[in-house]
């Protein structure tokens, strides 16, 4: 039996032909990213002094950039693999959309990792002298081992379409891409009983997803959290940090799909229902995520610690008051007025909004990290730290972002970006053949009601 | 085994910034230059820290020299990833600087900010430079590696090495880190803690006797004696 998709040839249509667009977004794109390159080889060459960094504000931008990256992988993993132990069979048609941006934003919140480095050439001492009391190490483990699971978690459910494209385009695209997808699909025939593994592989491996979703960005959170200083010693930094980066996730997800329904025309395989029910989950993490941060902030304020209250007064009214109100606004107050009043139905409004969450979240690392260094225990009577982030470490945000969306891009253009077997209309009677041989065997009374 | 600890009398201190001079020149930390410094650059094992309480003309300086405090549980240690950073059997919490990866993680850890990076490659002007250190275990530090007071451990190893020449036992006292030795007020004072006759020992039970952020549980080896 073959799978049937009628949306087949629509899906399939971004990777027969590269536009001229295509080449130049791909170049500017890789400008960019070259750009970042050579920012960061000047920076090795002439020592960290570059960046804006400097003593109490050991960490700036580059682990703020870490921290967001990895907090936008969580869009990935939170579509394909908790809604697919839910049940959430809506989400189908968007799983690789949202896995893909996993894939390409794990790599540069590494980047951002290294580049923060004093010595990236003795990364390898981490191999050689690891341990395990120190959560840099948590991070380094939780990071490798989610990349690693997502790499195989979106490989193996892309391996029936790969055979898919195998197949179906064979003679329209260049040799070398039809040996890659020969190989790649690793002999996959599309057997009923090839898909109920398949099935069944990935359902055992969402749960150890979902497990690891949890744990990743927690760990990432502890790296602050596990330090005595001030604003970031809280048992709610873990769940915080979780909520934050599965609420820029969807809204990446939300930015993601519009751009793919406008640009390859798929407005059939992702129709506005998909946008309606994101809408929903985000509002719940729009709202969860004002919960958190009243709790964080009001039991700061409440106990009136004399090193809290230095934190908590220069993000309320102090220097970051800006930034801060302005995270606020941007993360909750607009977004959610929005998804309320305007979203449903609306995916222009859905994409600002999600815009700006993502811009709210990514200053709201910033506002975790920065303020509390620049009052750290022993000086905050003396002086308060200065901290201005550098061009080195302007361009070398840009070329991260640069580069996972050319990463993004290339994918498209590569592989089917909405999975054809999983919205096939025949997927289930492919992939319970013995359920369907049963039925068919039995004398089908009192199952027609079904 | 000595723990070596010490005590900085606050009521002698006249914050003549003479061990932060004498610690550079022991321990060779580079001349960070006044525009680096202005960023907060500099690189100062020890510093003097003007706490300055009240309101003209009710006003009262507390000059704090600080090192680093060698605290018998040291946040820096438990958060390294690489194990670049420990504490030796006689307390005291050191560096390799061959290991240090450079992630910074222990510089933020540490409650009292004792940690240094070295953004840039170390630089000295060209008289400075003739003068450094010539001693083996404090060569200039390469760039992007954290650095830090070492108690001049490398004047216990010197100690040590001395007292087996002259054929006689090593006794604490043999060995004292440089702003001790320089100390024009007579306020630092330097031994083994775990001696009970020592005279750091005494004085850290002194009824003036305070450590810094003690409420923190890093069990500091820097005992400060209440001025006034």
């Amino acid at each position: 039996m073959q799978l049937k998709n009628e949306n087949e040839a629509l899906i399939l249509a971004p990777l027969k032909k590269l536009s001229t667009g295509d080449k130049l977004l791909w170049s500017f794109l890789g400008g960019l990213l070259l750009l970042g390159l050579i920012a960061y080889i000047r920076q090795l060459v002439l020592g960290l002094g570059v960046t804006g960094m400097n003593r109490p504000v050991y960490w700036g931008v580059y682990i703020t950039n870490f921290v967001f990256f990895i907090g936008l992988a969580h869009s990935g993993t939170f579509i394909s693999a908790i809604l697919r132990v839910a049940g959430q069979s809506w989400r189908a048609p968007l799983t690789r959309a949202a896995e893909a941006i996993t894939l390409f934003s794990l790599p540069f919140g590494a980047a951002a990792i290294l580049a923060d480095m004093g010595r990236p050439d003795r990364i390898f001492n981490i191999l050689f002298f690891g341990r395990y009391q120190s959560p840099l190490l948590w991070d380094f483990t939780a990071v490798g081992l989610y990349f690693l699971s997502s790499v195989i978690f979106m490989y193996f459910s892309l391996l029936p379409d790969i055979a898919l494209v195998r197949d179906r385009l064979k003679g329209q695209i260049p040799q070398w891409r039809q040996r890659m997808y020969e190989i790649l699909a690793l002999g996959w025939s599309g057997r009923p009983e090839q898909f109920r593994r398949l099935e069944k592989v990935l359902d055992g491996m969402a749960i150890f997803m979902t497990m690891l979703v949890v744990t990743v960005h927690t760990v990432v959170s502890w790296v602050f959290g596990m330090t005595l200083q001030p604003g970031w010693h809280t048992a709610l930094i873990g769940p915080f940090f979780l909520l934050g980066a599965i609420l820029s996730g969807t809204a990446a997800v939300v930015i993601v799909l519009a751009l793919l329904r406008r640009v390859y025309g798929l407005q059939k395989s992702l129709p506005l229902s998909l946008f309606n029910s994101l809408r929903k989950l985000l509002i719940t993490f729009t709202l969860g995520w004002l919960y958190m941060m009243i709790a964080e902030y009001l039991t700061g304020s409440y106990g009136n610690m004399v090193e809290e209250m230095r934190v908590i007064q220069d993000k309320f009214s102090g220097q970051y008051a800006l930034m801060f109100w302005g995270m606020a606004i941007l993360v909750f107050g607009v977004p959610l007025l929005i998804f309320i009043l305007r979203g449903k139905n609306s995916i222009g409004w859905m994409v600002a909004a999600s815009v700006m969450i993502n811009i709210g979240m990514w200053l709201e690392r910033y506002i975790v990290i920065v303020p509390t260094e620049v009052s750290p225990r022993l000086f905050y009577e003396l002086a308060q730290g200065v901290y201005r982030p550098t061009w080195t470490e302007m361009v070398m945000t840009v070329s991260f972002f640069a580069g996972m969306a050319l990463l993004y891009a290339v994918f498209t253009r590569l592989f089917p970006i909405i999975p054809i077997w999983e919205t096939a209309q025949n997927l289930h009677a492919l992939s319970i053949p013995q359920a369907n041989q049963v039925a068919s065997e039995e004398p089908a009374v009192e199952l027609s009601g079904d | 085994m000595p723990r070596w600890g010490m005590v900085i009398d606050l009521d002698k201190c006249f914050a003549c910034q003479s061990c932060t001079a004498a610690c550079r020149m022991e321990n060779n930390t580079p001349v960070a230059g006044p525009n680096q410094a202005a960023a907060g650059r500099a690189i100062l094992w020890n510093e003097v820290l003007p706490f300055i309480e009240g309101e003209y003309p009710n006003v009262q300086a507390v000059m704090l020299p600080r090192p680093c405090m060698h605290c018998d549980e040291p946040a820096c240690i438990k958060v390294c990833p690489v194990q670049a950073t420990y504490k030796d059997e006689e307390g005291l919490v050191l560096i390799d600087y061959q290991r240090c990866i450079g992630c910074r993680m222990c510089t933020v850890a540490c409650p009292y900010s004792v940690r240094y990076f070295n953004w840039y490659p170390p630089e000295w002007p060209a008289s400075l430079k003739q003068h450094l250190n010539p001693d083996p275990e404090v060569a200039p530090r390469p760039a992007g590696v954290v650095e830090k007071c070492t108690f001049c451990v490398q004047r216990l190893r010197k100690a040590r090495q001395t007292a087996e020449a002259q054929g006689r036992p090593f006794q604490a006292t043999d060995y004292i880190p440089a702003c001790v030795q320089t100390c024009t007020g007579h306020a630092r004072y330097f031994g083994d803690l775990d001696d009970p006759n020592s005279l750091v020992a005494k004085l850290s039970h002194s009824p003036r006797a305070y450590r810094l952020q003690e409420e923190l549980g890093t069990q500091p080896k820097v005992f400060y004696l209440k001025q006034g």
